[in-house]
């Protein structure tokens, strides 16, 4: 387990820098900070947008001195922060949590939504080891869709491909970002699959990882309030996804069939379905 | 570790080593118990929950500081029907399960211990303590009479052993102490955190959402001490000793104070589950080195010198 030095991640107030519009609920936000920008794909942060909340947010790059993060307009805090423009002041404290394991050979990626974003971090770091590497990117409809223009420009040739669905065929594949899936897997062989998106979507790329008997992981979103492992509001069975998590590999998830996809648990800590 | 020198008794509650896990800390789920327990805590003690379910502070509930840490939770809790499946969950973990209760009224404080004890509880913790929530916690814990009146609504109310965790923002703790004696406490757990904020310079606004919370953590250790000494000295019940413990040195001063046993709660972000068995470890070759056959030998001894 790792060990977090406490006194060293204090909350920093920092500037944004650049704000990018990337759907019309979608934004990237930009600042520097400089243990941020050391976070490996799949750590996670967690944002101070003052008076208002402090919410846990992904991260799509980190290099420089500099960090994005990418933020969906779903509530109160997200609606705030959209709302703030450059030189503007947050708070950041961070980078926490495990991150991806950087597997080499044969890989498959699938996300959806704001999940593209650890992902696509991911991918850039990896895209040099792989031997082949498949990149599948899902949204609702072509408005929503994330980083499909950088994917392609990034793994779009040679030993890699970028496969993007939508659920009313605006795009590319119609359906799930998990609809390409089992024909891919019945036709090519992966060693390891990335995944990071909407927990239903995750738990389908789950079941089909283990089918065809691939190594997965899986980065989840939970309830987060202290980050650091104390509070318990984040756990899903024995883990605390803050800490112990965000990404959790087969072995971990098998250990957690009964929440994985089902559960989750609310700010009172009871649980609660996943629709 | 299985070595009678480290057992402890507190109230009848027998502890196979004097570590429990504080109250407040991954509190809420029996998986979290079962890691907590595997890491060598010889008792836990669980989340606070009250009568109703109730969501807590919006963020930040917490703020990091030098030495500590401050959270304004605002006792999140899923209300202690939502909560008795996983008291009779934990009950499997053999040690005990003490659950830590807050109400708004004596009676709401019986009616919980009440709930908690039919799932099972072997002793509940009073949390009259807590310095960010209002008209509970520490509210009620720095007026002498109405901590008396909840003390006494409690010990009429269940028959297992009820402790009380006191508050270190009063002037005199050992008064307070007294008082929770007086009215029937079986063990004092002294102390919960010291009212704290942080106030974010760049902004102007203070970072907690609501504004002032606890501090716990090693900036608090040498006041938790002090409190554990001044009680000693004027209460004869067990004490539990809280604040800042990090690591076996810590746990060991804390006993020369005169604590039976210790609870942990922040290091546990430093240090992981593994904490209670290093800490436990640690005073077990202390207490041979030194020659002690018990640890009871050494529970205020520095009164002594």
């Amino acid at each position: 387990m790792s060990v977090y030095r406490i006194t060293t991640n204090k909350l920093r107030t920092t500037r944004i820098l650049s704000v990018k519009t990337e759907t019309t609920t979608v934004k990237t936000f930009t600042f520097k900070d400089r243990q941020c920008a050391k976070a490996k794909p799949g750590q996670f942060l967690m944002l101070w947008i003052p008076s208002v909340d402090e919410i846990p947010l992904s991260i799509l790059d980190a290099k420089n001195e500099l960090v994005s993060v990418v933020v969906k307009k779903v509530g109160e805090a997200t609606r705030a922060l959209h709302k703030k423009k450059v030189s503007e002041l947050i708070g950041v404290r961070g980078p926490f949590g495990n991150s991806f394991t950087m597997k080499e050979g044969r890989i498959l990626m699938v996300s959806g939504g704001t999940g593209t974003a650890p992902i696509l971090f991911l991918a850039k770091k990896l895209a040099s080891r792989a031997t082949r590497l498949v990149f599948v990117i899902g949204a609702k409809t072509r408005d929503e869709l994330l980083f499909v223009n950088e994917s392609k420009r990034l793994f779009g040739k040679g030993k890699m491909h970028v496969i993007v669905t939508t659920e009313d065929g605006s795009y590319g594949v119609k359906g799930l970002a998990t609809t390409p899936l089992q024909s891919l897997l019945a036709k090519e062989r992966f060693d390891t699959v990335y995944t990071c998106g909407p927990e239903l979507m995750m738990l389908k790329v789950f079941d089909l990882a283990e089918k065809y008997g691939i190594a997965l992981e899986a980065s989840f979103e939970r309830l987060m309030r202290c980050a650091i492992g104390l509070c318990g509001s984040c756990v899903i069975g024995k883990y605390r996804v803050c800490r112990d998590g965000p990404v959790f590999t087969t072995e971990h998830l098998r250990e957690i069939t009964n929440e994985f996809g089902i559960s989750k648990r609310d700010f009172n800590g009871r649980k609660i379905p996943i629709k | 570790m299985k070595t009678n020198r480290l057992c402890v008794n507190l109230a009848g509650l027998n502890l196979a080593n004097p570590t429990m896990l504080a109250s407040g800390i991954l509190g809420l789920s029996a998986d979290s118990f079962s890691n907590i327990v595997t890491g060598g805590a010889g008792a836990i003690v669980t989340k606070s929950v009250g009568l109703k379910p109730r969501k807590g502070y919006p963020n930040p509930t917490i703020v990091q500081t030098r030495c500590g840490l401050i959270n304004a939770m605002g006792l999140p809790n899923p209300g202690v029907e939502g909560f008795v499946k996983e008291i009779r969950e934990a009950k499997s973990l053999s040690v005990p399960v003490i659950v830590s209760v807050y109400g708004f009224s004596a009676k709401e404080y019986a009616t919980v211990a009440k709930k908690a004890v039919d799932a099972g509880a072997d002793a509940v913790e009073l949390n009259v303590s807590c310095p960010h929530v209002r008209e509970t916690g520490s509210e009620i814990g720095q007026n002498p009479e109405i901590l008396a009146e909840v003390v006494r609504e409690v010990k009429a109310t269940v028959e297992i052993p009820v402790f009380v965790k006191l508050s270190p923002n009063v002037t005199k703790i050992a008064e307070i102490a007294e008082t929770a004696a007086r009215a029937g406490a079986d063990v004092l757990t002294a102390v919960n955190t010291v009212r704290a904020m942080v106030i974010d310079v760049e902004t102007a606004i203070p970072i907690l959402s609501n504004r002032i919370g606890g501090l716990s953590g090693p900036a608090i250790k040498s006041i938790a001490v002090r409190s554990v000494y001044e009680i000693y000295e004027k209460v004869e019940l067990p004490i539990i000793g809280s604040g800042g413990i990090t690591n076996w040195r810590d746990a060991v001063e804390f006993l020369l104070a005169g604590a039976t046993a210790i609870q942990i709660g922040t290091a546990l972000a430093q240090k992981g589950p593994n904490v209670f068995r290093a800490i436990t470890r640690g005073m077990n070759a202390y207490l041979r080195r030194k020659g002690f056959k018990s640890v009871n030998e050494i529970v205020g001894l520095s009164h002594h010198n």
